[in-house]
Parts: structure tokens; C-alpha cells; sequence
């Protein structure tokens, strides 16, 4: 394993007869990022996502998790990765804890340390008090969150997610994505895919456009943006003051101003302009009601991407969709 | 290439979870009591056919199995009926409900094989089911007991338990069969149906087909059947072919073991009958050399089936 990488995948191939669902694929993962694999419903997310952990044969190319070869040492990379598939399931008969004391006792702890693990991963994602509850009763959204419970509970240094947010509402969402980024603050890895390209944006570090099972594109979200949209930064203001958009406009860098209603003024430049625009209308003892600089959107980086590319990439990836 | 680790790694914590899962779920209740009550009244039949005969028998504790009284059939007839349904009944679904509950990829996430899984849960079957016809056992026994009075003698009980094992044996046969089902079908419904099919059809319409087929393959010979005989080679094949299905051979063990006299279970030679004292019995250990081989051919269909099952599992994928 060469430097901080816990996941590098190279070529990685997976055929089903004649379709190939996922295409020489190449990604590496640091210690403690969030890595999205992104990308529309058949495009070889979770076909990836089963390569990594075994639980799928690889075609070809090369694949270390952790060091290991997730297909000779499939119990190594199992007991040091969580994964939470595409919407889980758990023994709806059976409470929270009882699931969680399953898993728990095939990986193999004792059972001091399962009662202690158990408690400890359903009180940070907020289960402590439905502990004792059947599975049956769940939200789908508390459901998830279990699931993530029991990557907590794990130890796990990579926690892999699939669709970790597909289905749920935004209050679910915004639960889940924090739980996520705890993961981050604790130096696990996460690897996650989603066809939700907004929800995901603000947690990935970086971010695989998936498409037709090859990776269209790869980096950050501020990076693609650049690269797809052309650069520039779009910085937005609410203020008052004769004159100013023509003042605003002779800050070096700032490419244009457009009017885009009353008061409100939408800066093309360069770099990110705030402090001067902010500075400006000071200056002319304007009042400054809003200022914010727009990031790239991964929607749109997406949009744009795929509008560029010719038709034969849509019909590879209604080939792929089969494996979805 | 070799795997790391062992392929039984957590083999123990399935089975302890499918068994609690089966021995609390209602359609183990369901099953039992139908169990119960069936045998309750097939017992009931025989011990009023038992006194009403009081004939001499040195083998009367045995009769308890397999004795019957019009309209209900004998013990015997009912477990060959009831527990491939109960063994159907706890296998049908045992993993493509993992598939439908979506639990089947988080827990082989977990570090275990898929071995563990498949196996754990045709053990956790076979113990389950090992209970109830151990309870079944017990209860007939002792109902048998109070109801008789005599008391069962030592090879009686030896006899008895063979046939406890053999129809354990029976069980795992088709709960084998019902597991292969529910690997290669991902709706429970068509698993269930295509099993209880395969058992109907084994059990019910195979004995007719395999008359005729033997005759197809070996015809009549005019002469026995002027002289009102079977024909020697007809009787053969039509008994190898009978002999395919779980049901002929568990039947045939049990004749051998619970009825002493069984001397052959094939068509007699007069070259067998040299020095024979007709009607009568032999012992325990000349009645399991009879049974052996069909007891083997048991054994060696629930592996077969059970090997089927595994290969197929561990092609599947494991994606909803």
C-alpha cells in the first residue's frame, strides 16, 4: 500500500457476458476522505462498490483495500470495512439491538465489548432510546441510520455507502450527512455513491462522475467545476447605491455585471471578488443586504458534461443498466 | 487459489440466530401442533386396533408405529407424509427472504463466507427439526407405554430409534431440496410451489410412472404372466426406478427396521429362502444391513442436493 491510500483500484473491469458494466476504472481513496462515486441509476456504482468487497468477482484490473486483495483476502478487508447497501434491510422480527448483536457477534466480539459497541454506535446515531424497539416499527430514514450504527459499531476504518440518502426527506438527510462527516472527523475513509448529485456535493472531498461504467470525470467538486464550466467565479450581491454596478465593475478581475433584479447585482470574475465588492459598498455607504459566491454545482458540471458528449455514450449506458 | 481463513468462520453464531428465528416463528407452532395432533390420532387408531387383536407378538411395541385402523393410516404413513411438508415448511425461503429483506449483502459484508451462511441454515433446519420428531418420538413412547402397558424391550427401543434417525435423515432430504429451491428462486411463493410439485410428484405420481417406464424399458414377458407372475426384469427395473424417490426409500427402511420379519426388500429368490425359517425374525443388526443402502442413498441425495444448492449460492449475486 503506497502512502495514505486505503482504497486504489486500477482497471478495474467487471464483464456480465457480453455487457461490461463497469470499464477500467482507476480511483484512488485517502485515509479520512469523503470520495463520491456519482452518477446516474445502471452506470457501475454498486457493481464497484461489490468488487471492493469481495463480494463480486473481478473481471480484470487490480484492486487493494487496505492492503488487501479484497478477492484472495475477503475476511481481512470484511472486518476492517462497513457497508451499507443500497437501501438495507434489516431482520424487521428482531429489535435494533438484537440486529446489531448479530452482526456484532459474526465479526466476532465478545460480549462485554458487543454490549458496550452497540450502545456507544445506536446513541451517536441517535437510537439509543428505540433500542429495544423491532426494526419493523423504523422509518426508512432511521433505518439508514442504523445501518450507519452498524459500521460504527464495527470499528470500520473505510465505510463504504450505497445510496446512503436516496428516498429520504431533507430533515433525514441533513441527519444522515452529519453522521457522515462524524466518520470524517474520526479519520474513517468514506466511500460513497449517490444519483442525488446536490445532496452529496457538500460532504465529498472529491467526487467520480460515473457514466456508462467508466469515470468520466474525477476531482474535486471545485476542480470539475472549473474544468466543465469553464472557471470563473458567479459572486451574487444585494445592496443599495446609485452607480453601483459601474464601480463594481472596475474591480480588477470582475468580467462583467448583470442586473438580475431590484438591488441585486451578479458579478462574473476570475477569482472570488467578495472583500472588494464588499469594500465598495462600504465605501459609497451603500447598505450590503447579501453576499455569497456561487459554487460550481455538481448538477450543473454534470448537465453540461454529458450535453457535450455525443449519443453513443447514452446507449453504452443503457447497456450497463441491466447490472443496476 | 486459496481462500483465507476458515469457510466455517461463524458457522455457530447462524445457527443459533436461524434456530431461535424457527423455533419462535409461528409457523414452527403451526407445524408442530399439526404434528402432534396427527400422530395423536394415528396412535390412538393403533392401540385400539392392539387391543382389540391381543395377539401374541413379541414385537407388539413396534405395532404402535405401524399398525392402522380404517379410516386413519398407521403412524408411520403420517411422518412419511408430514415431514417433508414441515421440512418444506422451514426451507422454502431460507435465503431468498434474505434477498427480498435485503439483508443478505450487509451481512455477507460481514467476515464471514457465504458457506457459513448456507450450511448454518440447513443445520439450524435439521435441528429444528430434529427436536420436533425427537419430541414426536418421546410422546408416542410414552403414550405407548400407558396406553399398552407392556413394556418396550431393549431391541424394541433399539429399533424405534433407528427409525427416529432414518426419518431425521428423511427430513434432511427434503429440507435440502426445499433450501436448493430457495437459492435458485428469488420468490418464496415459486420456491414453495416448485417444491411441494417436486414432493407431489416424487411422492404420489413417481411410483405409477416408474411401473410404467419399466415396462417400456423391460417388457412383459408373456410366459410369467401366463403362469400369473411378474416379470423378473420388469419387477427389477420398475424397483430401481421407484427407488429414485426419497419417499420408496425411507418406506423401505422403515419395513426393514420396524417390522423384523423384512427379509429382503427387493423380489425374493428362492436362493434366499434356503435354510429361511419363514416369519421369523431377524436380528437388530441383519435388519440394518437391509436398510443400509437405501439409509446411504438418503444420505448421499440430501448431499447432493445440499452441494447443488452451494454451487448455485456461490455463483449468485448477491445484489437484490
Amino acid at each position: 500500500m503506497s502512502g495514505e491510500n486505503v482504497i486504489e483500484a486500477r482497471g478495474l473491469t467487471k464483464e456480465y457476458g457480453q455487457a461490461t458494466a463497469v470499464d477500467h476504472v482507476s480511483f484512488t481513496v485517502g485515509r479520512g476522505e469523503i470520495f463520491g462515486l456519482l452518477g446516474p441509476n445502471g452506470a457501475g456504482k454498486t457493481t464497484t462498490i461489490l468488487m471492493l468487497l469481495g463480494l463480486t468477482d473481478i473481471s480484470s484490473g487490480e484492486v487493494s483495500v487496505l492492503g488487501f486483495d479484497p478477492a484472495r483476502e475477503p475476511l481481512s478487508v470484511k472486518r476492517r470495512v462497513g457497508y451499507l447497501p443500497d437501501t438495507v434491510g434489516f431482520y424487521d422480527q428482531l429489535t435494533a439491538g438484537d440486529n446489531l448483536r448479530y452482526t456484532a457477534r459474526l465479526i466476532g466480539f465478545n460480549k462485554a465489548e458487543r454490549e458496550k459497541r452497540i450502545a456507544d454506535a445506536l446513541d451517536r446515531v441517535g437510537l439509543a432510546d428505540v433500542a429495544e424497539h423491532r426494526v419493523s416499527t423504523f422509518s426508512r430514514g432511521m433505518r439508514q441510520r442504523l445501518g450507519l450504527a452498524e459500521i460504527l459499531m464495527k470499528g470500520a476504518q473505510i465505510a463504504i455507502l450505497d445510496e446512503p440518502t436516496s428516498g429520504l426527506d431533507p430533515h433525514a438527510t441533513a441527519e444522515l450527512l452529519a453522521i457522515i462527516r462524524g466518520f470524517k472527523s474520526e479519520g474513517v475513509s468514506v466511500l460513497l455513491s449517490s444519483h442525488l448529485l446536490e445532496r452529496v456535493q457538500s460532504v465529498c472531498d472529491r467526487v467520480a462522475l460515473f457514466s456508462g461504467g467508466r469515470i468520466a470525470l474525477m476531482g474535486s467538486v471545485a476542480e470539475l467545476g472549473r474544468e466543465v464550466l469553464g472557471g470563473g467565479y458567479v459572486v451574487d450581491i444585494e445592496a443599495d447605491g446609485a452607480g453601483l454596478a459601474e464601480r463594481l465593475a472596475l474591480i480588477p478581475g470582475v468580467s462583467g455585471v448583470e442586473k438580475t433584479g431590484i438591488g441585486k447585482l451578479r458579478l462574473h470574475a476570475d477569482r472570488d471578488v467578495r472583500p472588494e465588492a464588499a469594500a465598495e459598498v462600504v465605501a459609497m455607504h451603500g447598505r450590503l443586504k447579501y453576499l455569497g459566491v456561487q459554487e460550481p454545482s455538481l448538477d450543473a458540471i454534470y448537465t453540461r458534461y454529458f450535453e457535450d458528449k455525443p449519443r453513443e455514450d447514452r446507449a453504452m449506458n443503457a447497456g450497463a443498466r441491466h447490472a443496476a | 487459489m486459496r481462500r483465507e481463513g476458515s469457510a466455517f468462520q461463524g458457522l455457530g453464531v447462524v445457527v443459533l440466530k436461524e434456530l431461535s428465528d424457527h423455533l419462535t416463528s409461528t409457523r414452527m407452532r403451526v407445524l408442530e401442533w399439526l404434528v402432534v395432533l396427527v400422530a395423536l390420532a394415528a396412535l390412538y387408531g393403533a392401540i385400539q386396533q392392539i387391543k382389540d387383536t391381543t395377539a401374541e407378538d413379541p414385537f407388539l411395541f413396534l405395532r404402535l408405529f405401524t399398525t392402522s385402523r380404517d379410516p386413519l393410516p398407521s403412524f408411520v404413513s403420517f411422518i412419511s407424509f408430514l415431514v417433508p411438508l414441515m421440512a418444506i415448511g422451514l426451507g422454502f425461503d431460507a435465503v431468498n427472504s434474505e434477498y427480498n429483506r435485503r439483508t443478505l449483502s450487509r451481512i455477507l459484508a460481514q467476515p464471514i463466507y457465504r458457506d457459513a451462511l448456507l450450511f448454518g441454515k440447513f443445520l439450524a433446519g435439521l435441528i429444528t427439526l430434529a427436536i420436533s420428531l425427537i419430541t414426536l418420538w418421546l410422546l408416542v413412547v410414552g403414550l405407548g407405554l400407558l396406553l399398552i402397558g407392556i413394556p418396550p424391550g431393549a431391541e424394541e427401543i433399539g429399533r424405534s430409534f433407528l427409525f427416529l434417525l432414518a426419518t431425521i435423515i428423511y427430513a434432511g432430504v427434503w429440507l435440502a431440496l426445499a433450501l436448493l429451491f430457495s437459492v435458485v428462486f428469488r420468490s418464496a411463493a415459486t420456491a414453495a410451489l416448485v417444491t411441494l410439485g417436486i414432493w407431489l410428484l416424487l411422492t404420489f405420481i413417481w411410483p405409477v410412472l416408474a411401473g410404467a417406464f419399466a415396462q417400456v424399458i423391460a417388457p412383459i414377458d408373456p410366459r410369467y404372466t401366463a403362469l400369473g407372475l411378474p416379470t423378473p426384469a420388469t419387477s427389477e427395473w420398475e424397483q430401481i426406478l421407484s427407488r429414485l424417490s426419497p419417499t420408496t426409500l425411507f418406506a423401505e427402511v422403515v419395513v426393514a427396521l420396524l417390522d423384523p420379519t423384512t427379509r429382503s426388500l427387493g423380489p425374493i429368490y428362492l436362493s434366499q429362502m434356503q435354510g429361511a425359517v419363514l416369519g421369523a425374525p431377524l436380528p437388530l443388526a441383519e435388519s440394518v444391513l437391509i436398510a443400509w443402502p437405501q439409509t446411504v442413498g438418503m444420505i448421499a441425495t440430501a448431499i447432493l442436493l445440499f452441494v447443488i444448492g452451494y454451487v448455485t449460492f456461490q455463483r449468485q449475486e448477491v445484489r437484490a
